[in-house]
């Protein structure tokens, strides 16, 4: 395209042949370098007098990235220097380059390999050893789907075993690990020959002298059994023993060999050392991991707890085990019940230490059967989850979490743990053990001890943590009505102490109603307050503790039919109000004798489409038929068709996201079509220079509500994205028709018109494979006309550009299956305060701001906030990564805090705070398909065929929020 | 045989008065230095005439440790350094340093002020004694002489407290003093590396046992406290001023925060602002939330806890006071006791362990009527709980423990000899080391063998291990040299440079063997089917056919010659040097087999 155009601007400008002339040295140029790449690296590294100069050339090349084609010249050149080279830090770098140049793309390392494996033979120094079997494993993992070069490779690396550095053994382990062959009963048997080997000669150095080695081991054990090779279960002894190792990285590397094997062999059977009994491996190994969560260094303990969470298998009563610390008895009795039940009896002996004086040594007991150390499972969550290090116990409560969610029992059992992990200094163990008792909550009832401590929690000052137990408490299974009142009364304290929980809390109250109906009942009365005999006081309708209990109430009706003869006159009349004004609190009632409320949603009716949903496609559907209405009337239908649609958004909240995404589009079109109704075309051109006006701005809204709708809403495919992208042309070309009409003179003019092309065309490449469904719209008929677009003069082009437009027909939008609209709505600043944030001017204060954001994708990147003094001046503030927290999928919430600052006021002033939704049409999604070239040369070479334009969306209420700079004083 | 000797002078199959020597390798170190609080007489000190009767203690120790600034454990280190003479180096880490003569100074003022002794040790010798002691961190290995050196550990307990290991050359042993496995509201968990010490000497006040998690018991305090306050009760809690007192106020500080409760707490003890003041500076020795939340606000600034009027006693309305001392021996503890002891609304919580003789031992252990000073019978109405709060390790904290240091022998002190008696079963059983539990005054011996380093030429090292396979470090390797025994040391040397060095001449120790073999034929012949033979077996080894006549294997000489009597009879002579016997004694015998019949 951009060739055809340049030809045509050639034959008629001849100002225009130096530009091309310009434009040709430059690509002249471009060839020029790639060659000298490597000659330059060669003359330089000639010119290199010593050791440092020469690694000074070789940093300064490593920062520019080499073509594929010629990384082979440049390695060659490495190579010969690397012969030449004396020092050893000067052939450690070219190693390591040699290894960076393998990994370029599109280059095959194969023809390098030999000299990579030749020098490895002359090679005296350790590190270069190290590092250039590095690159022998970079070159193999390109490689990997050559068996022989990874035989090669191999050989050399089991060599290369027996040096005396660990370094080096340390990679020859590693390119066993990433390269040993996998394929598992291959054709020959040699092949199967190798795979044992290669276990053997890992398995090997499990008892190297050097740790490092030693780790280096078993992760490349590991990285076998990644790679899907199955691992021998004669290891399992070996990694048993490493398990005591002094160095804590062989520790924590073990551990996880340690389970990696009990995943793969659960059931089979293990003998017990010292005795002639034998238990399943996956219990055997879960004893051993749980003895780990009691180690010296806290890496190994984090490891050990974090991975006990996945043993799903384990029998139940090692699993029970974990919790009971004063059970002492060891594995090997463990099999016969009523063994267990005696040595139960006899571990007695030991004191609780809660009673003074019970430990008195009271009969000789056999002592052989209680056991101290060697017993396991005992009691590893007890030391998790009392472990010093909060890290640990916050990986203990995860595995908690996972074990309890697959074994009820022992939910039950882990449920007096979890509570007591509520009170954990660390406000983080406390929100950790919160969001896991939610997790498991279905397996689980609270007793009422339990819920006190629970509940306790929500005088907490953390936000977090007491909006994760109202999540909690949603739901949570109580089993009596005093827990439920206790429940009530705590979160009315809540509320009265936190008024910024209230729509959490009213959240929470409408589950816990809903829940235990029965339980709800005998409290209404005490709850309202209602007496038998006299009236009581209406209680006042905008108290939230008020609208809190009858939240709680008429979620139990619900499902309670005899609850509403105990309500009192003002209870109904309250009713009535809160389920219009609460709607999402409040359920339908089914009230006698009240028939206006119950009737309109009642469940009796359901068919299987939705009357709305009907609606919106009849909207729709008549909108899409209007080609053959008069243009009068197709601009009036389309304005009911958007005010219904508006309406519809609003009442229905499911529908929300579909009827104002088709209520956006549609209004783009009555904008275009308003533009062409525009009587200005018939006129002649310097006449109309101000009703235009309206035409250009129409063409900017309608850009604007593209934007919008590729962006501000989720769920959006590649259909709607086209026909957005279809609407944003007609746009463009609107706009180039319009500023032809008035802009004198062709030379502005061609700017555009090449632009405006070159749109077309990079419309045509991101979309070739959506443009049979556009039969008959506009583009489908430019593309038509292109060539003759492109050889005319724009003038002319112009005029075929405005006809077509009038004549395209309107492009149908299909609607996607889910769609949402990103909002967002700020809690704080509530924006109500009369009172001035007073500060000295020039120096900063801080803002809370909180807010929920709802369908917003990855906003950690696009949201922003944006804050306008009242002199216009506006600041853009990207909020921190950290400060986005995901509560629930699709919804986030930003709590963060903004600086402000300004030069004095004389008086107090209002700012504006509101969010925006930042875009890149770069990153959309027509951008994405296509190919994207890794290295910058070529990225240069071509040119961004969509030139990204950056913008913002604001997509909440501005809030206002009074500030008052005060000059400083002196 | 070097041994290492342990002597308690006190705390051996005992609570109180924790003193330890131990000579080892020819040094001798005194481990922590304490008082008894069951006595008031002579026995409250260890017996330091043990260690010499009237030659001064400098020149019998070398360095004394202590573990932390409990007075069992530092309680007689004045009367030991200034009243009986001490100038050595004492050693503890800088907490136990600011607090120890706090402790010391309030210790002397009750002995002294309140009881009237005479002969006790004066401010000025706590002064004195102070300046002799010498700072140690965490982790730090401090060189006491050239050949003894220490090291500290952290051990939880209270702040500051350290176990130490003592080494000398390859031989080590630890000394844990009191230490605590479980975190807790203000200290972290003792922690050791896998030291493997030839003796590791650990306290085991709770050896038989195994306490609920520390969750539960603090729950089941708070819970007590509540009920009692909420009923208008007293809460008596007796602590000793510094340790529990902090870990308690911290618990029942956050617990008045949260809750929301009015009813005053109280701190009977001036010392303890002082103290308190130290538990601030000292952040780095508490745990990893105070660690990290100090910045915001320090933990050990209460809000709730005021400071204790005697006055305080007789207010009505709910109360709690912590009051020293712990054991309701004496002091303001047992004052309040008196008072509240007959309401039964009231309520004493002992929240550690109480030495047998002190009021706190008597009413655990359920006695209602006490006596007390002149004649008075007290009849205790109150409640009498026990929380064990006291941060010494449990059973399986010491198995713990052992298992981390992994020790040759272990040594039991600080604990009640039935109780020892039955971990150290356990112990010995589990880990298959040694376990002692010596008395006061008796003495263990245990005996090591300590690693005696040589050094050798690199150039020999070099040759010997390039003979040979390639070096397996698991497997032990024989080598030739000359172990040269001079001026103390140990030198390994070629055998050529002894010699020289030594000015000797080398003489060469040369065997020959005469190997008789059946052979009609001509010598040369002979000669070489041996060879051949030869040649055939030993594929590794260079065998040569010399000129002369002669076989060389390796540096072996092999020469034949004929029998004079009987031409069938060939003599081989053999002979090589004393360093190639093993191989010369193979071909001889190879040799004396015959050779092999010839297919001619």
């Amino acid at each position: 395209m951009a060739a055809h155009l340049k030809k045509r601007v050639y034959e008629e400008f001849t100002k225009v042949v130096q530009q091309q002339q310009h434009e040709e040295i430059s690509a002249k140029k471009l060839r020029l370098t790639k060659p000298s790449k490597s000659a330059a690296l060669h003359v330089d590294l000639c010119k290199a007098t010593s050791p440092a100069d020469a690694l000074q050339y070789l940093l300064q090349f490593a920062r520019k990235p080499v073509e594929a084609e010629s990384v082979e010249g440049v390695v060659r050149i490495l190579l010969e220097h690397y012969y030449k080279e004396n020092d050893a830090s000067v052939r450690l770098k070219i190693a390591s380059l040699l290894g960076l140049l393998s990994k370029t793309a599109g280059f095959s390392p194969d023809c390098i390999m030999d000299d990579a494996i030749n020098t490895l033979q002359n090679e005296k120094s350790h590190q270069v050893l190290a590092q250039l079997l590095d690159t022998l494993l970079v070159i193999g993992m390109k490689l990997t789907e050559n068996p022989a070069v990874r035989m090669r490779l191999l050989d050399v690396a089991c060599k290369y075993l027996t040096d005396s550095s660990h370094g080096v053994r340390n990679k020859c382990l590693q390119l066993i690990g990433y390269l040993g062959s996998v394929e598992k009963g291959a054709t020959k048997e040699t092949e199967s020959l190798v795979t044992k080997d290669v276990q053997k000669i890992i398995g090997d150095h499990f008892n190297d002298q050097d740790p490092r080695v030693r780790s280096a081991a078993i992760k490349a054990m590991l990285q076998l059994h990644e790679r899907g090779l199955k691992l021998q279960q004669t290891i399992y002894s070996q990694a048993c023993k490493l398990l005591s190792d002094d160095y804590e990285q062989v520790r924590s590397a073990a551990v996880q060999l340690i389970w990696v094997l009990s995943q793969l062999y659960p059931e089979s059977i293990v003998p017990i050392p010292s005795s002639n009994e034998e238990i399943r491996l996956v219990d055997d190994a879960f004893g051993k991991i749980c003895h780990m969560v009691s180690d010296g260094s806290w890496v190994v303990r984090v490891q050990a707890a974090k991975l006990l969470g996945s043993m799903q298998q384990v029998s139940s009563h090692f699993l029970e085990q974990t919790l009971d610390k004063k059970l002492m008895s060891d594995l090997r009795r463990k099999r016969t019940a009523h063994e267990r039940a005696k040595e139960l009896y006899s571990s007695g002996e030991f004191s609780s230490g809660r009673k003074w004086g019970d430990d008195a040594p009271k009969e000789e007991v056999d002592t052989g059967a209680v056991n101290l150390i060697e017993s396991g499972a005992c009691g590893a969550f007890v030391h998790g989850l009392e472990d010093e290090m909060y890290e640990v116990r916050i990986a203990a409560v995860e595995a908690l979490c996972m074990l309890a969610q697959s074994s009820p029992s022992f939910a039950e059992k882990c449920l007096d743990f979890l509570v007591d992990m509520f009170n954990d200094e660390i406000e983080e163990v406390r929100l950790q053990s919160i969001h896991t008792m939610r997790k498991i909550s279905n397996n689980i009832t609270l007793r009422e001890d339990q819920l006190d401590t629970v509940l306790a929690v929500l005088e907490d000052s953390s936000r977090d943590i007491r909006e994760a137990l109202h999540e909690l408490l949603c739901c949570t299974n109580v089993s009596t009505k005093e827990g439920i009142h206790l429940a009530l009364v705590e979160l009315l304290k809540n509320l009265t102490k936190y008024p910024t929980d209230r729509e959490s809390i009213w959240k929470c109250l409408k589950f816990l109603g809903s829940r235990h109906p029965t339980l709800v009942l005998p409290l209404v009365p005490e709850l309202l307050s209602t007496h038998p005999f006299f009236d009581t006081p209406e209680p006042d309708m905008d108290d939230p503790a008020y609208i809190a209990v009858l939240v709680l109430i008429f979620n139990a009706a619900k499902t309670c039919p005899t609850m509403p003869a105990l309500f009192s006159d003002h209870t109904f009349r309250h009713y009535a109000y809160l389920r219009d004004s609460l709607s999402h609190l409040v359920p339908p009632l089914r009230l006698p004798g009240r028939k206006l409320v119950s009737s309109p949603v009642s469940p009796s009716v359901t068919p299987h489409e939705d009357p709305s949903q009907q609606f919106l496609q009849q909207c729709l559907e008549r909108v899409y038929n209007l080609q053959h209405l008069d243009p009068q009337s197709t601009q009036e239908l389309l304005e009911f068709t958007i005010r219904d649609l508006q309406r519809l958004g609003e009442l229905q909240s499911e529908l929300a996201g579909v009827a104002d995404f088709s209520a956006a589009y549609l209004r783009c079109q009555l904008l275009l079509i308003k533009a062409l109704q525009e009587k200005l075309w018939n006129v002649a051109a310097p006449l109309y220079l101000k009703q235009n006006a309206l035409a250009s701005a129409a063409a900017k809204q309608i850009m604007e509500e593209t934007y919008k709708m590729e962006f501000m809403y989720s769920g959006v495919e590649n259909r709607q994205v086209v026909t957005i992208h279809h609407m944003r042309l007609q746009a463009k070309a609107l706009q180039l028709i319009v500023t032809a009409r008035t802009t004198r003179g062709v030379e502005p003019l061609f700017g555009m018109c090449e632009n405006f092309l070159q749109e077309v065309d990079s419309f045509q490449r991101c979309f070739i494979s959506e443009l049979p469904h556009m039969q008959d719209s506009f583009v489908d008929k430019l593309l038509d006309l292109m060539p003759r677009l492109v050889t005319s003069k724009p003038s002319e082009a112009v005029k075929i550009l405005q006809t077509t437009l009038r004549q395209s027909t309107f492009l149908h939008l299909p609607l996607p299956e889910q769609i949402h609209k990103a909002t967002a709505t700020i809690i704080e600043p509530a924006g109500e305060s009369d009172n001035p944030l007073r500060f000295t001017s020039g120096l900063v204060v801080a803002l809370d701001v909180d807010a929920t954001l709802e369908h917003v994708q990855d906003p950690q990147s696009t949201v922003k906030v944006q804050v306008l003094y009242p002199d216009g001046q506006a600041q853009l503030i990207h909020p921190k990564p950290a400060d986005f927290r995901n509560p629930g999928p699709g919804r986030h919430r930003l709590i963060t805090q903004i600086y402000l600052s300004h030069t004095a006021w004389t008086e107090p002033c209002q700012i504006e705070v509101r969010l925006l939704l930042a875009y890149n049409s770069n990153r959309s999604k027509a951008s994405t398909r296509l190919s994207k070239s890794t290295w910058i040369d070529s990225m240069e070479a071509v040119p961004p065929s969509e030139y990204g334009i950056e913008g913002t969306i604001p997509f909440s209420k501005s809030v206002k929020v009074y500030i008052m700079p005060k000059p400083a004083r002196r | 045989m070097p041994e290492i000797k342990v002597t308690p002078l006190g705390a051996g199959q005992d609570v109180g008065r924790s003193c330890i020597l131990v000579s080892i390798a020819g040094k001798n170190v005194m481990l922590d230095c304490g008082m008894h609080m069951g006595y008031n007489d002579d026995r409250r000190f260890p017996d330091f005439s043990y260690i010499t009767q009237n030659g001064r203690l400098t020149d019998f120790l070398d360095c004394v440790i202590i573990s932390h600034f409990h007075l069992d454990h530092c309680g007689a280190l004045p009367y030991f350094s200034e009243m009986v003479g001490y100038d050595g180096p004492i050693y503890m880490t800088h907490p136990t340093k600011a607090i120890c003569p706090i402790l010391l100074e309030d210790y002397r003022k009750i002995t002294v002020d309140k009881k009237g002794e005479t002969n006790f040790f004066t401010s000025q010798m706590i002064k004195d004694c102070m300046k002799k002691v010498v700072a140690v961190h965490l982790h730090q290995t401090v060189q006491v002489d050239d050949e003894l050196e220490i090291k500290a550990y952290y051990a939880g307990h209270v702040l500051g407290a350290a176990m130490f290991q003592i080494r000398v050359g390859s031989e080590s042993v630890v000394y844990t003093g009191d230490y605590n496995m479980t975190p807790d509201r203000h200290l972290g968990a003792a922690w050791i590396d896998k030291c493997r010490p030839d003796l590791l000497i650990s306290e085991s006040t709770y050896a038989t046992t195994i306490r609920d998690s520390k969750r539960c018991r603090e729950r089941d305090f708070l819970k007590k406290v509540h009920e009692t306050v909420e009923r208008g009760g007293k809460v008596l809690i007796p602590v000793f001023a510094l340790g529990r007192a902090q870990e308690l106020c911290i618990l029942l500080e956050t617990f008045w925060e949260r809750m929301n409760l009015k009813a005053p707490i109280y701190f009977s003890m001036g010392l303890t602002e002082k103290a308190n003041h130290y538990y601030k500076l000292f952040i780095t020795w508490t745990n990893q939330k105070i660690r990290k939340t100090f910045v915001q606000r320090n933990m050990f600034e209460f809000k709730h806890i005021k400071a204790f009027d005697r006055a305080f006693a007789d207010n009505p309305g709910p109360m709690v006071v912590f009051a020293t001392p712990g054991m309701l021996h004496a002091g303001q503890s047992l004052q309040i006791f008196r008072k509240w002891a007959g309401n039964e609304k009231n309520m004493v919580i002992m929240p550690g362990y109480c030495v047998q003789g002190t009021v706190g031992h008597k009413i655990l252990s359920g006695q209602r009527k006490l006596e007390m000073e002149g004649r008075q019978i007290l009849e205790v109405k109150m409640q009498v709980e026990y929380m064990s709060f006291s941060a010494h390790a449990d059973a399986k904290g010491i198995m713990q423990l052992i298992r981390q240091a992994e020790p040759r022998s272990v040594l039991l002190v600080h604990g009640e000899a039935k109780k020892m008696e039955f971990l150290k079963q356990k112990i010995e059983q589990e880990f298959h080391v040694n376990c002692y539990m010596p008395a006061n005054g008796e003495t263990t011996t245990l005996f090591t063998s300590p690693n005696i380093p040589v050094d050798i030429s690199l150039g020999l090292l070099k040759r010997e291990t390039a003979i040979g396979l390639v070096p397996d470090s698991k497997k032990p390797k024989l080598m030739h040299g000359t172990l040269i025994m001079k001026d103390n040391s140990f030198r390994l040397v070629s055998p050529e440079q002894a010699l020289k060095e030594l000015g000797l001449g080398e003489h060469q120790l040369r065997f020959t063997c005469r190997v008789h073999i059946q052979d009609p034929r001509k010598e040369h012949e002979m000669v070489l089917r041996v060879y051949n033979h030869l040649k055939g077996i030993l594929k590794d080894y260079s065998v040569q056919h010399l000129p002369d006549g002669s076989i060389m294997v390796e540096s072996i000489l092999i020469q034949a010659t004929a029998q004079s009597e009987d031409q069938g009879t060939k003599v081989l002579l053999v002979s090589w040097t004393y360093q190639d016997e093993e191989l010369g004694s193979y071909l001889t015998s190879l040799l004396k087999k015959g050779l092999p019949p010839t297919t001619t």
